[in-house]
């Protein structure tokens, strides 16, 4: 593959590498501005952000390699990291470094010159590094390294052309980056034989370098391991020079060959610190310290906790929901105003063609308005997720957080996707908040998180909650509301223990957790990081949404009853918007409901769901509710005769259900048990799915959930009548 | 090669708050143990416990110019000797 490098295209391509919190993406958003793609690495749910950028005549493609502190096989970033360099063999590798923070960073660049990349250095945080005291003299560590090192300041732009022109110099082959890493004497030696050996395997060589072969396979890196054993000519001899090789290094130095080869490492990285770097002899107590004696202090830390995730979550709802700060309506509510627009746009054919009518403005209008409605909210949510990230303080969530949500089978970090899914028991959304696992860098833990985290009690779940409350527990409201908190938690607690320990099993990752220190955002920054998620949002999960719709919009209105008689008002929103049906119409609206497909499969439920108390009405209301909680409401209304519901005003349809004589508070309460659990709505679905990667989990929360939800309330209800609670 | 006494050998997981201590041995293999080399959790470093959690786990380190969180778990692996006088 070495020789595969002559250039013959403009275009040359830049991976750029580097530490978590090393200012990489920052470097990448200054070098590349707007032209940017996001998409995934194929196979894994690790985020590809590419983008473009041209100078001096040269068009240069950017591609964002996923923060690591290491390229073995044991995370999903590092091997995609890895592979990316091996199988891409980009033109030139960037490699952020925080020179705040030079000893471990550089354990990453050696690591990418094992694999003789086309190195420049970017010798990122200077001002942080500066005010701190140290010294560094970048020149010198050129000459060292033999490659171009690059002062930047990324938040500020700073070294961006420099570090650009360097790339282009690199790629035209114009400067070199050539540099044998040296472990000490004995385990170079070691090193050299099996490269050697390596060397003469046509098949290996092929594929991979020799030496960076021969230093992964003394690590005992599964992964490369078992590729070799595939494409070597003579797997077994190399297998037995490798054990050979491991055998003679741990003898020697006393420990396992992968701590040697990690303590070589650190050796050279020492040897360069040594010789180019002056830090202050005395050590201060720098502001991170500062603050993290009190944000992670026994009492005051959990205290702070709960003050700051509690602020985010009312700003979120606040700015983007509650407050008319926006020509005198929330975004949310004016999101709703041009919807309802474009649906009075199509009202005109209503008299003429019903049925494209209802399509349009129940179906598509309906779909897509659903879909933009959490738009707000998830870019509100992200902009202070981020700033959150971007300061460091998501850290110390996980650090003071882990202890209590491990014994759950979560971590730390889920508690931020937990209290956005309404865990705070005020309203709350799940779509961002399955969006927020991207918090978590375990797939395991991001996706127990994600299974549980539709259990909380969203915003459109109380509406449901507060109509069946007022109809049968008028009396004991707060209290009530209270208990449904409660049990959301016991719940969604209970359901993560038992995926843990029977789904997704596995042990916990370890918990090595860098505590990055404290820096302030810049505007721009959490700007980008919140509408970069946001767009994924938008473009991904509308497509999935706008179908799934239309399909509940199919299922309500077909089959059409009679088509003699005049379909006036026939069609059943399935996202209310507000409109008022005439009274006379009620019946005919309830009659179509029954005859659709919907009411065939609420009808067709039955024998599972009387178990619980419900009959056809509430299972159609139920099935409608898939498309969005609130829906619940509207579609009782018809169910029962009422019309159309507004979800906000529903004390008709309460006094309608507690005069009805097939409701009782024991039902109720079966209702509210179910409304909780069930099925996550089809936007969050269609997030899962996105965020998970495949249908596969989406299925099993939907799945999961309303066999639990179902058991749940078949329980209530048969304990309760058991104890003549029924009547 | 000069192995460590035997003695003076604790755990990272028992040591207090402040104290300083040299890394001597990390047992157990794997992810966890490639994780904390990695992150530069290797022999002969020294490195300062510089709190607990409000809940008692993990704790947090200074290791080479950084903070890191562990878990006790995986702090009951790292055998340390002590660096104070």
């Amino acid at each position: 593959m070495q020789d595969t490098q002559t250039q013959t295209t403009a275009v040359c391509r830049v991976a750029i590498a580097g530490n978590p919190n090393a200012g990489k993406t920052s470097l990448f958003n200054e070098l590349t501005g707007r032209n940017q793609s996001v998409g995934n690495y194929p196979g894994v749910t690790v985020e590809r952000t590419e983008g473009h950028l041209h100078i001096e005549g040269q068009s240069m493609q950017l591609i964002d390699l996923p923060g690591t502190y290491s390229l073995t096989a044991y995370s999903a970033e590092e091997l995609v990291a890895r592979n990316f360099i091996i199988d891409e063999q980009p033109e030139v590798v960037v490699d952020v470094v925080d020179a705040s923070n030079l000893e471990r960073n550089l354990y990453l660049t050696v690591q990418l010159m094992e694999m003789e990349s086309p190195l420049v250095i970017a010798l990122n945080m200077m001002d942080v590094a500066q005010r701190h005291g140290v010294i560094i003299d970048a020149a010198k560590m050129s000459d060292l390294l033999n490659m171009p090192v690059v002062e930047t300041v990324a938040r500020e732009g700073k070294g961006k052309v420099s570090l650009a022109q360097a790339c282009v110099q690199m790629a035209a082959g114009r400067c070199q980056s050539a540099c044998a890493v040296t472990y000490g004497h004995h385990l170079d030696e070691h090193i050299d034989t099996l490269a050697a050996r390596l060397a003469e395997d046509d098949g290996v060589c092929r594929m991979y370098r020799p030496r960076w072969v021969a230093i992964k396979l003394i690590e005992k890196d599964p992964e490369l391991a078992q590729a070799i054993a595939k494409i070597a000519d003579d797997a077994d001899g190399i297998a037995m020079a490798t054990r050979a090789a491991i055998q003679a290094i741990e003898t020697h130095g006393g420990d396992q060959a992968e701590s040697i080869v990690a303590e070589g490492r650190y050796g050279f990285v020492a040897g360069i610190i040594r010789r180019c770097v002056h830090t202050p002899s005395t050590e201060r107590r720098s502001l991170t310290d500062r603050v993290d004696t009190v944000v992670c202090h026994r009492a005051f830390g959990l205290v702070l906790l709960g003050a700051i995730v509690y602020s985010l979550f009312a700003a979120v709802f606040k700015i983007s929901d509650d407050w008319a700060w926006l020509f005198g309506d929330s975004p949310t509510g004016w999101v709703g105003r041009i919807f309802d627009g474009l649906a009075g746009l199509v009202g005109g054919l209503e008299a003429t063609s019903p049925m494209l009518h209802s399509l349009l403005a129940d179906g598509v209008i309906g779909g897509v308005g659903g879909v933009m409605g959490f738009v707000p909210l998830i870019f509100t949510m992200f902009f202070f997720v981020a700033i959150l990230e971007d300061t460091g303080y998501i850290a110390r969530v996980a650090f003071v957080l882990d202890r209590a949500l491990r014994a759950f089978g979560l971590q730390g970090r889920s508690i931020l996707a937990m209290i956005v899914s309404g865990g705070l028991g005020g309203g709350g959304c799940a779509v961002p908040g399955v969006m927020a696992t991207r918090t978590l860098r375990d797939p395991r833990d991001r996706l127990i998180t994600m299974m549980v985290a539709p259990l909380m009690n969203c915003g459109a779940k109380i509406p449901v909650y507060l109509m069946l409350i007022a109809a049968f527990f008028a009396q004991y409201q707060a209290m009530a509301m209270f208990c449904l908190w409660l049990l959301s938690w016991a719940i969604a607690l209970i359901c993560s223990w038992v995926l843990r320990r029977f789904v997704i099993k596995g042990e916990q990752t370890p918990f090595v957790m860098e505590l990055p220190s404290y820096h302030m955002p810049t505007l721009r920054g959490v700007m980008r990081h919140a509408w970069g998620r946001t767009w994924t949002y938008i473009r991904k999960a509308g497509t999935i949404i706008l179908a799934v719709s239309l399909v509940m919009w199919a299922l309500m209105f077909f089959p059409r009853m009679d088509e003699s008689a005049p379909a006036k008002h026939a069609g059943v929103s399935s996202v209310p918007h507000g409109g008022i049906s005439q009274p006379a119409d009620h019946a005919q609206c309830r009659t179509q409901l029954q005859q659709s497909y919907a009411g065939k499969m609420g009808t067709a439920l039955l024998p599972l769901t009387e178990w619980a108390g419900f009959d056809w009405r509430d299972n159609v209301a139920l099935v409608a509710g898939f498309a969005a909680k609130e829906v619940i409401i509207g579609t009782l209304g018809v169910a029962y005769s009422m019309g159309q519901v507004d979800p906000e005003g529903s004390e008709g349809l309460s006094e309608q259900l507690a005069g009805d004589e097939t409701w009782s508070p024991l039902k109720a309460l079966a209702m509210l048990i179910f409304v909780m659990v069930y099925a996550p709505c089809m936007s969050t679905l269609a997030v899962i799915r996105r965020e998970s990667g495949s249908w596969k989990w989406a299925c099993f929360s939907t799945t999961y959930t309303t066999v639990l939800a179902l058991v749940l309330a078949i329980g209530v209800y048969q304990v309760g009548q058991a104890f003549g609670l029924g009547t | 090669m000069i192995e460590p006494l035997q003695e003076n050998l604790t755990y990272l997981a028992d040591a207090r708050v402040g104290q300083l201590v040299r890394i001597a041995r990390i047992e157990g293999g794997g992810p966890i143990r490639q994780r904390l080399l990695d992150m530069g959790v290797i022999r002969g470093t020294v490195v300062r416990i510089k709190r607990v959690a409000p809940l008692g786990d993990p704790i947090e380190i200074s290791v080479k110019g950084y903070n890191l969180a562990i878990r006790k778990s995986e702090a009951q692996a790292i055998r340390v000797e002590s660096e104070d006088k």
